[in-house]
């Protein structure tokens, strides 16, 4: 009976949405206020609806409701109950449920928080939102309804994706659908303008700190995806420019280039349509990622069963999304260049030269990652892009971004003499030459990426310091949390320099046949592999190796990766253990074994891995300061 | 000429050079790192013969896995129903690598041997790489291992 409710929710939320959509959007081109005033409620009641639907799916999950195609599928007897929760949405059906959820948590927030905006304008934005609702709940509805029933019921489930069962999985979809459905108020927002005629500032101040919270989960997403990539697949790599990831990175680039866009438009009045282009751009994006996950056109860690007609309707939502915004903007963009008039040498230019690089390394990720979907269509032949080709574009775009950022918070709007800012920072680029040359010498491999990313790191670091100074020296100057959250932001790329390209440079690994009691030397540790043994695990039996790590003479720890067979699917998962610290992880993963107590075995020094993860953390913090100053909230008209 | 217009001139002409210099980066890096994807029948026509590094996709023959003792030298053949091609790879293998199941493995030829740098294994038990299953339809069925007969049921 439960599951009805669901589904009754569910055909009751799409009917909703329509509503919101409909009326609100048509009251507001025909000035007819009680219509607009729909918006809301409907909005809330959206809310409830999908929210119920939602908890009613966990609860199937939770009672292990096998009557439940989906539940049967994803769930099995042996399942510890956190699990049974993150199976919700560990596979298409249920992660496009968390996705219309999120929507409907970002459209309710909307509502709320939007008291000061005019009646038109809400209404606009919430009708976007529900279009896009709309088209979510529906295709959630026809092609991949969750509630669907198995008669008869399943005696027991298939189980969760063995590679899914892991706390990192817990958070790291939600987080991520958190930024890339938070990157539809933005875009709401800016198809609200194009069909009102106008961006004021006062709702691009509105709508600044969504971006930037949008922004800060995407970024979370995506590090908890790679730190996730890392110790789950046991291959030690951190990021592998696998289409998936590409689709995860390609709103992050665009995001980021919006933030900064967003800034000029709404302190100078530049930028206007770039502005509004971006945000369709940053939310397309997204929904290009979600079809490009979830319609199995691409071969990937994440690509499941594909179904043409899923396809299809992704296709066609996403041409009418995509087509639709485009086409409303090419007809109503605004036309004027209304913003202040800026020199070439000003911070504005900075910030076109910013998201130009940004705009340019999201197309290239872009171009990669359809190509061998077009080289498909057009008959060349099955193939694909390698990652050093993202590796080398995407190295020579962020080059200069890196050597400009500092500039760019000391730089003055509009018109700026060069000599100021270089003068100032110049001793810090020096300063960071000087460290570069001396890691280049120290450096015992890959010199040249050592240098670059400790040069790189010491410059931001100091760049950015440098400003902090700055605004230290400047008599009644003040830190507002846009400053600080920028501060954070810039540092965290400080880090994540440091992190990505120590550990492309100092990595060390090697894979070889040991038998129990011979030891593995690796730089400064010596791994001594003791032998595997059986252990029984809730719905998994593991050979659980154990390998003691020396320094020199010194035993360090002793560390356990297994090699798990689950019970229901038989699927083997390796299992890698690592001993963390932030100069560097040890890592090691058994292979298979090859008779006679011996197996092969996978050991890695990773030196500042964790930069990685630490620096996107300080970038996500970042956006998410900056989203508290209380600029964006000040009072213009009454509520 | 105008000033304004001058500098819109230069603008454009310096996007222009932009973009071309953009467009061959992008093209020489896209040709340098594609890698294609070919089956055993395929190589041996000679298909292959123009690229030196690609990828061979299919199953792993069953009975043909072998490791060379002590070291991680692995031997296999892989398989598109209507020929061979012997694979080595020295190193790990992905967890669902098995006999009988599909794989795609990225290197070079070496006289008659596919010398492998990477070697990839579909990654659940419903999956199959979609390119290898598109590119070797009725070979695959010809095996019976069609993804239906692969799923296990609930037990």
């Amino acid at each position: 009976m439960l599951p009805e409710l669901g589904q009754l929710a569910l055909i009751l939320a799409l009917l909703v949405a329509a509503l919101q959509a409909a009326l609100p959007l048509a009251g507001a081109q025909r000035g007819i206020g009680a219509w607009m005033a729909v918006a809301r409620p409907a909005a809330y009641a959206q809310f409830g609806l999908v929210v119920l639907a939602f908890g009613v799916l966990t609860t199937s999950f939770l009672h292990q409701d096998f009557s439940l195609q989906y539940v049967a599928e994803n769930s099995n007897s042996l399942l510890p109950w956190y699990y049974r929760i993150t199976a919700v949405w560990g596979a298409h059906e249920g992660s496009l449920l968390l996705w219309a959820l999120i929507l409907a948590v970002w459209t309710a927030a909307v509502a709320r928080f939007s008291k000061r905006l005019p009646p038109d304008v809400i209404a606009r934005v919430l009708g976007v939102m529900g279009l896009v609702a709309t088209g979510f709940l529906a295709f959630l509805i026809f092609t991949s309804n969750p509630f669907a029933r198995l008669l008869p019921a399943a005696a027991e489930g298939r189980d969760l994706n063995p590679l899914l069962q892991d706390p990192g999985m817990i958070i790291h979809p939600p987080m991520l659908y958190l930024g890339y459905v938070g990157f539809s108020v933005p875009f709401a927002f800016a198809i609200a303008a194009l069909l009102g005629g106008g961006v004021d500032a006062r709702w691009l101040r509105w709508t600044r700190p969504w971006t930037n919270v949008a922004w800060g989960f995407l970024t979370i997403g995506i590090a908890l995806g790679s730190w996730w990539a890392y110790y789950e697949l046991g291959w030690g790599g951190w990021w592998f420019w696998d289409p998936v990831e590409n689709a995860s990175f390609m709103p992050w680039l665009a995001g980021a280039a919006l933030l900064h866009s967003q800034a000029v438009t709404e302190k100078r009045g530049s930028f206007r349509g770039w502005t509004l282009l971006l945000a369709i751009a940053a939310f397309s994006l997204s929904l290009l990622g979600t079809f490009l996950v979830r319609s199995g056109v691409l071969t990937s860690v994440h690509a499941f069963a594909a179904d043409p007609t899923r396809g299809l309707f992704v296709l066609v939502f996403l041409g009418i999304v995509i087509g639709g915004s485009l086409l409303l903007y090419a007809l109503r963009a605004p036309a004027d260049e209304t913003g202040a008039p800026f020199a070439a040498s000003s911070r504005e230019t900075l910030l076109l030269v910013n998201n130009l690089l940004l705009a340019s390394a999201c197309a290239m990720v872009l171009l990669g990652t359809l190509y061998p979907l077009l080289a498909d269509a057009l008959d060349l032949g099955k193939l694909s892009v390698g990652p050093p080709y993202f590796a080398l574009l995407f190295t020579l775009l962020m080059a200069p971004l890196v050597l400009l950022l500092p500039f760019g918070p000391m730089t003055k709007w509009q018109r700026e003499q060069v000599s100021r800012p270089v003068a100032m920072l110049v001793p810090w680029l020096g300063l960071a030459f000087g460290i570069g040359i001396v890691a280049f010498f120290l450096a015992p491999q890959s010199p040249w990426k050592v240098a670059a990313g400790i040069a790189g790191a010491a410059w931001v670091l100091a760049g950015t310091l440098r400003f902090v100074w700055t605004r230290f020296q400047a008599s009644g100057a003040r830190f507002t949390p846009e400053m600080v959250g920028m501060t954070f932001a810039h540092f965290g790329i400080a880090v994540f320099l440091i992190g990505a390209l120590l550990v492309e440079g100092l990595s060390q690994q090697r894979e070889l046949a040991v038998a129990p009691g011979q030891e593995v030397t690796l730089g400064a540790y010596a791994f001594r592999f003791d032998g595997v043994a059986r252990r029984e695990g809730p719905n998994y039996v593991s050979d659980t190796g154990t390998v003691t790590v020396f320094s020199g003479d010194a035993p360090l720890t002793v560390l356990h990766p297994e090699k798990r067979r689950y019970a229901a699917g038989g699927q083997v998962m390796t299992e890698a253990a690592i001993q963390p610290s932030l100069q560097r992880d040890l890592y090691v993963a058994l292979g298979e074994p090859l008779g006679g107590g011996s197996w092969a075995v996978r050991v890695h020094v990773k030196p500042f891995v964790r930069c990685i993860w630490l620096g996107a953390l300080l970038m996500a913090i970042g956006g998410f300061v900056t989203a508290t100053d209380r600029r964006f909230r000040r009072k213009e008209t009454t509520a | 000429m105008h000033p304004t217009r001058q500098r819109r001139l230069l603008l454009i002409v310096a996007l222009l050079a932009a973009a071309a210099l953009a467009t061959t980066l992008i093209a020489l890096a896209l040709q340098r790192n594609v890698a294609y994807l070919y089956t055993p029948s395929e190589v041996l026509k000679g298909e292959a013969g123009g690229h030196a590094r690609f990828r061979l996709g299919g199953m792993v023959a069953a009975g043909s896995f072998q490791r060379a003792p002590g070291t991680l030298e692995a031997h296999f053949n892989v398989d598109d129903g209507d020929a061979k091609l012997p694979v080595v790879y020295t190193g790990i293998l992905p967890d669902l690598f098995r006999e009988k199941q599909a794989v795609i493995a990225t290197g070079h030829m070496q006289g008659s041997t596919f010398v492998a740098d990477e070697v990839l294994a579909k990654h659940d038990e419903t999956y199959m790489p979609k390119e290898v299953a598109d590119k070797m339809g009725a070979a695959h069925r010809k095996h019976g291992v069609d993804s239906a007969a692969e799923m296990p049921g609930p037990n």
